[in-house]
């Protein structure tokens, strides 16, 4: 049976019996494409077969991550013996017809839809945060318009909602695509946004068309990355950032998270699936940047406060027999955050009370660093080059002032900093490459794959069975690459059998006597990514399945993970997040470090700063923080 | 609202969804239910639907918006649906217009003072050989003159 | 309720060839579960019964789809969203005639196998809803619905769902996102909804007159039905006159009866302009009065709108563009915004601010309307824009005065 789809029919994938075999009879159709016969597969779109043998058709609406909705109308065509034109994107072929894609009627269609689209879109591209990676912008290129046949409106119609940390949302440059409706609705499960009202007054609006701050948005900003034109963007720091930059008396540090170094080459024209770290390290030297620092150390030390906090609740369950909320979830994921704070906020206790990397770091450069380097925390600027819109909310969340200031001062994105490196003049990929600045240095591969969904998960496991079997990961997993956690099925789950227990490091002693109570037991885990997904096993447990018999659980609000976050280049799309994996997997096969507890960054800290170990009462007041009930009604 | 009028509103509606039936298929008679009632559907209901037929609140507030016989906003007791459409404009549908204007003091999309009537106009509603004709709340009034038609609104209470 | 009606709405007695022929309630039903499923689509094929809505589609073969489509529920869907400017055919149907349309139901149901059916009625007729609702208790307690119909093993139910004011959800697919409690936005075709229609299930749409014409066909045969009309349009149309007539109404005529035999039936004096079919339909000047309806000449799923010589052209165009920016369910491109186009080229001509270049340009425009909207709403809302502006440009751009057109327009 179909899966329970929730966003109007209109805006669902079409159903066609496809024959079972592929290759079986009657599975393939031949077809005449601009007079040339191909042979396509039965119930494959026009535009599938088209892009198949090489023949565009341009799109405006249609996102590979989302259902079909026909609704721009760009990609049509001619279908010999119709009488009007079929969509490409929504026909499925089914029978042997002749389709011209670029005949007058075609293209006088085409035309017109995009002189239609610009009457009505406000602002001129060399004012637009998308220019040069619109959409619309490209069409109208494609199409060859030089005037506008239907008039241009001269006045904004709609206020610019900037009310939100993370999303601006400027609806004078909507064209009615509702990619980011079927984004919020069908791939997030959130629904913020949806078409609100009917003819000319149709547009894209929030519940009573309040602004974003005031309902209840995660702030993930995948809507952002499927946004053909510049209507919704991120809230861009760069200017206060260059102000403190160019402010001798500040001192700028940035933390860069995996995922942007995996990404940031396609801002620069290059193909996804190379990562820049050691490059990006000297282009933000060059851009002024005082000290630049890898995200992944915080991810490390998350990794040790984090599955001791796990090791806690497990022993409180099993030994203590007492009551403790099972499964754990992570808490890296601010988008993921938010929502159980606003749909499942009975479970907040089973959230990990650790921070998330970034605001671990944030806390520890104010403090840690500060009084190392005898700086005064208030003239420190902490940036954090993240690919996620949240991250912006997040380190503006009240509570993350555990150093006494401000804990991060800026989320940037990946799409912000690229420009910001453009505009200081610096061609990225040429840049030579330098290390990342001390006292935290280099981290390990398990921090780095954080970036990819189930990295959290795996990273943790590296170390959770080497501590508490003794042996070498490898033993277990070849390579220390624990597959059974990663690919991009929406849900994965896993049962690790821990058969054998090893003496307990010197880390933990102070927290579990032993290891044999975790002898013969199971370790279930399951990880989601997408907030889809994530309902779906928040639904599970709530019914009392075979979730709610996990004892961890990895989510993560962006589809692919981190490196598919709402921050990341424009386009995203599945070929693209697998090519970004790629990036972050090879780049943890290249390090010498690929365990969270072998980083000697992280033992150190433990031995000078954070001495009263993991989830000690130092760790606790920087590296932990609380959760707020939020609760779906909106006032 | 007071917690006592929620509470009365969502034990309400929670008596249309169990009449209707919890599924989406309901939203339009759970939603045509409450209007009747209330004449028109605030934003607790709103989210109460959402909550009792596991959708979110934009999507019914997106459903009454697409609909002209659904308001989100407060309206007058009740509802005058004057047609515009071309039968009815040609029958002099404007003299009709102007009459009740000037009687009630407001505009056509406007509410009276007393909260007693919204104006509003309404695209053809099947009485075109009977025009000018309006609907009052679920009345049908056919072949106005300016004079019944403002005799007509002065009745309703 | 009763003296409502009794008050507003005229009722008048009624004759005509076909529907408003005699026919005696519930031997539609009675007779058609004794058939074979077969041998009802086959005498509906022989009738040649056309949908009445507007698009002309074969009920049989709409039928056919639906019976041979597999799934384990089907629906057959009344629609009684009648909303089209001029049109009010359904409403004399629904009052007078409710055993017509709902036995065309229970019929429909039989034959494409479905167990439920359902009536969407628009809202601006919930003033019906209590009376039919009384009338399908009745047929309940006959046992011409509901379990095990006339004590065969068929079962068969209807309910009623009112609409909310849309005109676009008479797109059957819109209608069917209606149903389902979605935005009323048409859906796209392929799929049909003979194959995933309400709730993904096999569903046949059909028009309240279309399924009043099946008891006839069922009780006095295909053969009888086609005596009526011409060749390619078969049976009657009840046709809903208005505007500039002695007589307004609804009449049932024989398909292949011309605009001038019609002008003279209601009485229509000093006739300039016949809009058939509604807004969405088109002007026929008085050179082409002659012209017959019907699907061979004017295809119309009723409506007659009648505009004599004090009439003026542009002001009747631009109510009918007003009337389409509004209705427009606003998901597609070239009908959000391409209706508030043409209405904005309504004015400009209204104003005298206008370059023929220019009207040339939105008349284009009407044209890719036509052929690239997602639904019949766009594909058709520009027919008037462009059979006004041509047949009736003397009066709107050669004459000065009437329309405000001052002649300082450029050229």
């Amino acid at each position: 049976m179909k899966e329970k789809l929730r966003a109007p029919k209109a805006q669902q994938p079409l159903i066609v019996e496809k024959p079972t075999l592929e290759d079986g009879i009657g599975s393939k159709v031949t077809v005449e494409i601009n007079e040339k016969k191909v042979q396509v597969l039965f119930g494959q779109t026009i535009l599938e077969a088209c892009k198949e043998n090489q023949i565009h058709v341009p799109t405006l609406c249609h996102h590979p991550d989302l259902c079909i909705a026909g609704n721009c109308r760009i990609c049509v065509v001619e279908v010999e013996g119709m009488r009007t034109l079929q969509t490409a994107c929504s026909f499925p072929i089914t029978a042997p017809i002749k389709i011209k894609t670029s005949s007058p009627m075609v293209r006088k269609a085409r035309r017109h839809i995009i002189d239609l689209l610009l009457s009505e879109h406000y602002g001129e591209c060399y004012s637009c945060v998308r220019n040069n990676n619109c959409e619309l912008q490209t069409l109208a290129k494609e199409y060859g318009v030089d005037s506008y046949t239907f008039g241009h409106v001269q006045e904004p119609v709609y206020e610019v909602d900037l009310s939100s940390y993370s999303v601006v949302r400027d609806m004078n440059k909507c064209v009615n695509c509702r990619r980011c409706v079927r984004t919020c609705i069908d791939l997030q499960e959130v629904g913020v946004l949806e078409a609100i009202g009917r003819g000319d007054k149709t547009h894209i609006g929030t519940f009573l068309e309040k602004p974003l701050a005031d309902v209840i948005c995660i702030n993930c900003g995948q809507c952002i990355n499927r946004c053909p034109t510049g209507a919704l963007r991120a809230n861009d720091p760069s200017d206060v950032i260059w102000n403190a930059i160019d402010d001798p008396t500040k001192h700028v540090v940035i933390q860069t998270a995996p995922s942007p170094r995996a990404a940031i080459g396609e801002v620069f024209g290059l193909e996804p699936g190379k990562s820049f770290t050691g490059e990006l390290n000297t282009a933000l030297r060059r851009i002024g940047f005082d000290v630049v620092f890898d995200t992944n150390f915080t991810a490390d030390l998350t990794i040790i406060e984090e599955g001791t906090e796990l090791i806690l609740r497990l022993y409180k369950a099993l030994v203590k027999k007492e009551q403790v909320a099972l499964p754990q979830f992570t808490s890296c994921s601010p988008g993921w955050v938010k929502y159980l704070e606003h749909f499942y906020p009975e479970y907040i206790d089973n959230l990990s009370s650790a921070k998330s990397p970034q605001q671990m770091f944030g806390a520890l450069i104010k403090t840690f660093y500060a009084q190392k380097k005898g700086i005064d925390p208030k003239d420190i600027v902490s940036v954090a080059l993240m690919p996620c819109a949240a991250k912006k909310f997040e380190c503006n969340r009240p509570e993350m002032v555990d150093s006494g200031y401000k804990d991060v001062d800026f989320g940037l994105t990946t799409r912000e900093l690229g420009q910001m490196i453009q505009e200081a003049g610096i061609y990225l990929p040429e840049m030579p490459k330098s290390n990342f600045d001390d006292p935290f240095g280099e981290a390990s591969g398990a921090g780095l794959i954080f970036g990819a969904t189930g990295g959290v998960m795996e990273a943790a496991l590296r170390s959770v069975i080497e501590l508490v079997t003794g042996k070498k990961v490898e033993d277990v997993f070849a390579n220390a690459d624990i597959t059974p956690v990663r690919g991009f099925e929406g849900i994965k789950y896993a049962e690790i059998p821990i058969t054998e227990v090893g003496p307990v490091p010197k880390l933990l002693q102070h927290l579990v006597p032993d290891w044999n109570w975790l002898k013969g037991a199971t370790l279930k885990i399951a990880v989601a990514h997408g907030t889809a997904n994530a309902k779906k096993i928040m639904d599970d447990i709530k019914a009392g399945g075979k979730f709610s018999e996990c004892h961890f659980i990895e989510f993560m609000a962006c589809p692919g993970g981190c490196l598919g976050g709402g921050g990341q280049p424009i386009p995203t799309d599945e070929e693209i997040r697998k090519m970004r994996a790629k990036a972050i997997y090879d780049e943890d096969n290249s390090l010498p470090v690929r365990k969270s507890h072998e980083n000697r960054h992280v033992a150190e800290i433990y031995d000078v700063f954070l001495t009263d170990g993991p989830c000690g009462h130092i760790s606790h007041k920087l590296l932990h923080t609380h959760y707020i009930k939020r609760g779906k009604y909106i006032a | 609202m007071l917690v006592v009028e929620k509470n009365a509103l969502s034990e309400e509606i929670e008596g249309y969804v169990n009449k209707y039936g919890k599924d989406r298929s309901s939203l339009l008679p759970v939603l045509q239910a409450i209007q009747r009632k209330h004449s028109y559907i605030n934003d607790f209901a709103q989210q109460e639907v959402a909550r009792l037929l596991d959708i979110h609140p934009v999507e019914v507030f997106s459903v009454i918006s697409f609909y002209s016989f659904l308001h989100s906003k407060p309206t007058g007791r009740n509802i005058v649906r004057l047609c515009q459409t071309i039968s009815c404009d040609m029958a002099n549908k404007s003299k009709v217009v102007q009459a009740i204007e000037r009687e009630l003091g407001i505009k056509f999309g406007e509410t009276t003072k007393d909260n007693r009537i919204t104006l509003e106009f309404t695209n053809c509603i099947g009485m075109c050989d009977q025009g000018p004709a309006m609907i009052v709340n679920d009345r049908v009034y056919t072949k106005l003159d300016p004079e019944k038609a403002v005799n007509i609104l002065n009745e309703i209470k | 309720m009763k003296t409502q009606l009794e008050n507003n709405i005229i009722k008048t007695e009624r004759t005509g060839p076909v529907l408003f022929s005699p026919y005696k309630r519930g031997d539609a039903i009675k007779k058609a579960v004794k058939q074979k499923r077969e041998d009802i689509l086959f005498e509906i094929k022989d009738s040649g019964l056309k949908g009445r809505g507007g698009a002309g589609f074969p009920t049989s073969t709409k039928w056919m789809l639906t019976a041979a489509a597999k799934a384990d529920k089907k629906f057959i869907v009344c629609n009684a969203d009648e909303g089209e400017p001029g049109t009010f055919k359904d409403r004399v149907l629904l009052m007078e005639y409710p055993q017509l349309v709902f036995e065309g139901m229970v019929v429909g149901g039989y034959t494409i196998g479905a167990q439920t059916g359902i009536v969407y009625l628009r809202a601006e007729y919930e003033y019906m809803f209590e009376q039919l609702e009384n009338y399908l208790a009745n047929m309940r307690e006959d046992n011409l619905l509901g379990e095990n119909i006339l004590g065969t093993d068929f079962s068969f139910d209807i309910s009623i769902r009112l609409g909310s004011g849309a005109y676009v959800c008479g797109e059957e697919t819109a209608l069917i996102e209606s149903l389902e409690g979605h935005r009323g936005e048409p859906r796209n075709r392929p799929p049909f909804p003979v194959n995933t229609g309400y709730m993904g299930y096999p569903t046949s749409v059909n028009n309240v007159e279309t399924l009043a014409a099946v008891p006839h066909i069922i009780t006095k045969g295909g053969s009888w039905f086609k005596k009526f009309g011409t060749d390619k349009s078969t049976g009657s149309k009840l046709f809903s006159v208005s505007g500039d007539c002695e007589r307004p109404g609804v009449y049932e005529l024989p398909w292949g009866t011309s605009i001038n035999e019609l002008l003279e039936i209601v009485g229509a004096k000093n006739t300039k302009a016949v809009q058939v079919g509604g807004a969405s339909g088109i002007c026929v000047p008085r050179s082409q009065f002659d012209r017959k309806l019907g699907y061979e000449d004017i295809p119309t799923g009723g409506s007659v709108i009648i505009f004599n010589e004090s009439r003026n052209m542009l002001h009747v165009l631009k109510n009918f563009m007003e009337f389409f920016v509004e209705e427009s369910c606003g998901q597609c491109t070239p009908c959000r915004i391409g209706n508030i186009k043409l209405l904005e080229g309504v004015e400009m001509i209204e104003r005298g601010e206008f370059t023929f270049k220019y009207i040339n340009t939105l008349k284009e425009l009407g044209r890719t309307m036509q052929v690239a909207s997602k639904c019949g709403l766009g594909q058709s809302s520009p027919n008037s824009f462009i059979s006004i502006l041509e047949n009736f440009k003397d009066e709107i751009f050669h004459t000065t005065g009437t329309n405000g057109f001052n002649g300082k327009a450029g050229k």
